[in-house]
């Protein structure tokens, strides 16, 4: 018999492709895709249960589908929910009755988080790249961060109740696809992109499907533990500005985040606190025990992923074809220059070379 | 109309550039009249009164606007004054006389030979394509943010007439470096603002071929613009993770472990090593096997003396100290020069910590010593070279 598989948050792209290919994945009889509004696209055999894990109901789906692995993905920043409070209510409260509904049920065996690298936060006390074992330097009162610390510490702590059950548990870099709309992919999409003046922070980024491979590769391989998954390399945000030949608009930090709450009020991107730490100090999560120990290799690196990315926009000002255009056209213009001149120093009276008549010019 | 030949489409007769359609430049307006007049003109339908309506309208105008020509009186302002002017633009339309193109090329040949040297053709195809390679963002950095391609084009480029003309950097022990593989360089932490560490950066990579790889205060990656330029120039934060990280993967990495209480310390205070924090660089190259290089920097102490410090100022600012040298508020941004001080960095005997075992590191009386040692060393090297040394600018 396979396995029966239950995942949160398919209402989301993310979730609904992941859960799509598992159902097609070897070794899996069944998928049960829950979230509170029905999902906007094709789940494909994936059924699809529409409940709200702040509800006890989900234990029902639980036990009445006789559940053995639960894929976790619906702890969200604030952006994707709505309010900071809402967020926190469907991340931490939702966590904690799902949690609860696993502990009671005795088919379950594993139980996979879908957590992401803003657990680490971003500061300037941040070392240059995170391991597993390092926590954030810096935890705001309220906020994404604190949710996601929160909520890692919950299943740690059901991973004590529950030895039996095996804990996974994926910290996941900023995905980013052509088909996929994120807050980060929103910002990028702007067509001058606010920076933060005088900070160029470093990024690693995931590309989408790397991200749904990464979490099938989990909820299929019998590995514990907490991993970092994030494409290799880092780039610096000015880099993948210029890759994207849009041009920056630096900001200083004070007006970054009063601009940012007009642009969310706008809904053009998120802005949050923490999305202007990130984008001041940026973050780098070290992906040795993902290579290592869970045994997953990403597709792409950063730099890959973000061209793909890249590649599925418009270009902007500054785009690669302008320059390389400029370029060809200085060189053209440079080297007939040189050819001119060497002509016109062959036709002058008097034996020269063509280096002295370079020489000469 | 023999009128109507003159005109040359696009100006619609109006003397300067463009269609018509835009403002003329300033040239043009002071040689045509304002373009508002002659459309006031053809409303006009009795001549003497409107010529009149315009004197005043032009006195107005010159008392209102005094820089405006006076040469515009109305009484000039007529269909045959226009075709005039328009006639010379006619002519300049004709290719320029001027410099010949082959001349233009030659002078940048010129000018190219110059800045390139002979060779100058591939080395500006180089240098334009390192252009668009920067402008597209093709390149790559490090984990840490490490730009090596800028750092080597420029900040280097940058330094290295201050390290060489200025200071006068001698640099001894170079060979205490190793070609390859990691190694701690610790020095002495002093000259108000961090130059020597610049400096050293300077003098590893251009006697050694190596990057220094500093590690940096937070206070580094807080400020801005200075984060920026340090994430590049592959300064990382010093914390024992960054360390032991890059000392593994081979760097050369820099600490100054007084840290603040170093470079900012009184002027009264100078070549005297402060605390070597709680010898945290010790068990980093310790925990990685790697030597440990003591560095004595001699003339940073010099460059700014430090005589007083704002601390009620600093500590509104965030910031470990407010300088006061004998010339930094009063001269304003001229005391910002550094004095030209005579500098000696001397590269001491590698102190190996791959003799001791793995939990070495754990062993505060272990790690206490050999911070001592190498603080001792710095110390010991600092006032022998104070002694060789002639005078301070010598």
């Amino acid at each position: 018999m396979g396995r029966v598989v239950l995942v949160t948050g398919v209402a989301r792209d993310l979730g609904r492709r992941f859960a799509r290919q598992l159902s097609a994945a070897p070794g899996v009889d069944r998928v049960v895709g829950v979230d509170i509004s029905p999902p906007r696209g094709d789940l494909g055999g994936v059924s699809f249960a529409r409940a709200d894990i702040r509800n006890p109901v989900i234990a029902k789906v639980i036990m009445r589908e006789q559940v053995d692995t639960v894929v976790h993905m619906s702890v969200l920043p604030s952006a994707s929910v709505g309010s900071g409070a809402a967020a926190k209510e469907l991340n931490v409260i939702g966590t904690m009755q799902l949690l609860a509904a696993c502990q009671q049920s005795p088919d379950l065996e594993h139980f996979v988080l879908k957590s992401s690298t803003s657990a680490y936060g971003s500061s300037s006390r941040d070392p240059a790249m995170f391991s597993e074992d390092m926590d954030a330097r810096r935890v705001g009162a309220v906020g994404f961060v604190k949710d996601l610390n929160e909520v890692e510490g919950y299943v740690r702590g059901f991973a004590r109740r529950r030895p039996d059950v095996r804990v996974t548990t994926l910290r996941t870099a900023p995905a980013i696809g052509p088909s996929l709309s994120t807050p980060l992919a929103a910002y990028f999409k702007l067509p001058v992109i606010p920076t933060v003046l005088g900070f160029d922070p470093r990024m690693q980024f995931l590309n989408d499907t790397d991200l749904i491979d990464a979490i099938e590769h989990a909820t299929l391989h019998d590995v514990a533990g907490t991993f970092n998954i994030a494409g290799d390399g880092v780039m610096m945000l000015s880099q993948a500005l210029r890759r994207l030949g849009r041009p920056a608009l630096p900001m200083p930090a004070f007006a970054m985040s009063t601009f940012g709450s007009a642009m969310r009020q706008a809904r053009l991107t998120d802005f949050s606190r923490e999305q202007v730490a990130f984008l001041t100090y940026g973050r780098g999560v070290d992906t040795t025990r993902m290579r290592e120990v869970l045994g997953f290799q990403p597709s792409r690196s950063t730099a890959e992923a973000f061209e793909e990315f890249a590649m599925s926009l418009e270009p902007g000002v500054v785009s690669e074809r302008r320059v390389r255009a400029a370029e060809l056209a200085l060189l053209g213009a440079l080297g007939g220059a040189r050819d001119r001149v060497a002509q016109l120093a062959s036709a002058a009276p008097g034996p020269t070379t063509r280096q002295g008549g370079e020489l000469d010019g | 109309m023999g009128d109507a030949e003159i005109i040359p489409i696009g100006t619609r007769g109006k003397p300067g550039r463009g269609t018509g359609s835009v403002k003329p430049s300033s040239s043009a307006r002071s040689l045509a009249p304002a373009p508002k007049k002659p459309r006031q003109r053809p409303r006009a339908d009795e001549p003497a009164e409107k010529a009149a309506e315009q004197a005043h309208e032009t006195v107005g105008e010159a008392l209102a606007a005094p820089p405006e020509p006076t040469l515009r009186l109305p009484e000039q302002r007529t269909p045959a004054a226009e075709a005039p002017a328009a006639r010379p633009a006619v002519d300049h339309r004709h290719p320029t006389p001027g410099i010949p193109a082959v001349d233009w090329l030659s002078g940048f040949t010129t000018a190219a030979i110059e800045v390139f040297g002979d060779n100058w053709e591939p080395r500006l195809a180089a240098f334009l394509a390192f252009l668009r390679r920067r402008l597209t963002g093709d390149y790559t950095v490090d984990e840490y943010g490490f730009d090596a391609e800028i750092t080597e084009r420029f900040f280097m480029t940058a330094i290295r007439p201050i390290a060489d003309k200025w200071f006068r950097i001698e640099v001894r022990g170079v060979e205490n470096i190793p070609a390859d593989g990691g190694a701690l360089v610790v020095s002495n932490h002093s000259g108000t603002i961090p130059v020597d560490g610049l400096m050293t950066m300077v003098t590893v990579h251009d006697h050694a071929h190596r990057f220094l790889r500093p590690l940096g205060a937070d206070l580094v990656f807080r400020l801005p613009v200075v984060s920026e330029l340090a994430r590049k120039g592959g300064v990382t934060l010093a914390c024992n993770e960054d360390a032991e990280r890059m000392l593994k993967g081979g760097e050369i990495v820099g600490v100054w472990p007084e840290g603040f209480k170093g470079i900012g310390k009184p002027y009264s205070e100078r070549y005297k090593l402060q605390r070597f924090g709680r010898g945290g660089f010790v068990s980093a190259a310790i925990r990685t096997g790697v030597p440990i290089i003591p560095t004595s920097v001699v003339g940073a102490e010099e460059i700014y003396p430090l005589v007083g410090n704002v601390p009620s100022l600093a500590r509104l600012l965030g910031l470990p100290y407010i300088p006061i040298t004998p010339f930094f508020p009063l001269l304003g941004p001229l005391g910002l020069v550094p004095l030209p001080s005579k500098w000696i960095i001397e590269f001491g005997e590698p102190i190996r910590t791959d003799v001791y075992d793995a939990g070495a590191a754990e062993d505060p009386m272990l790690v206490f010593n050999v911070t001592d040692q190498v603080r001792e060393t710095i110390q010991q090297t600092l006032y022998g070279l104070l002694m060789q040394r002639k005078s301070v600018f010598g």
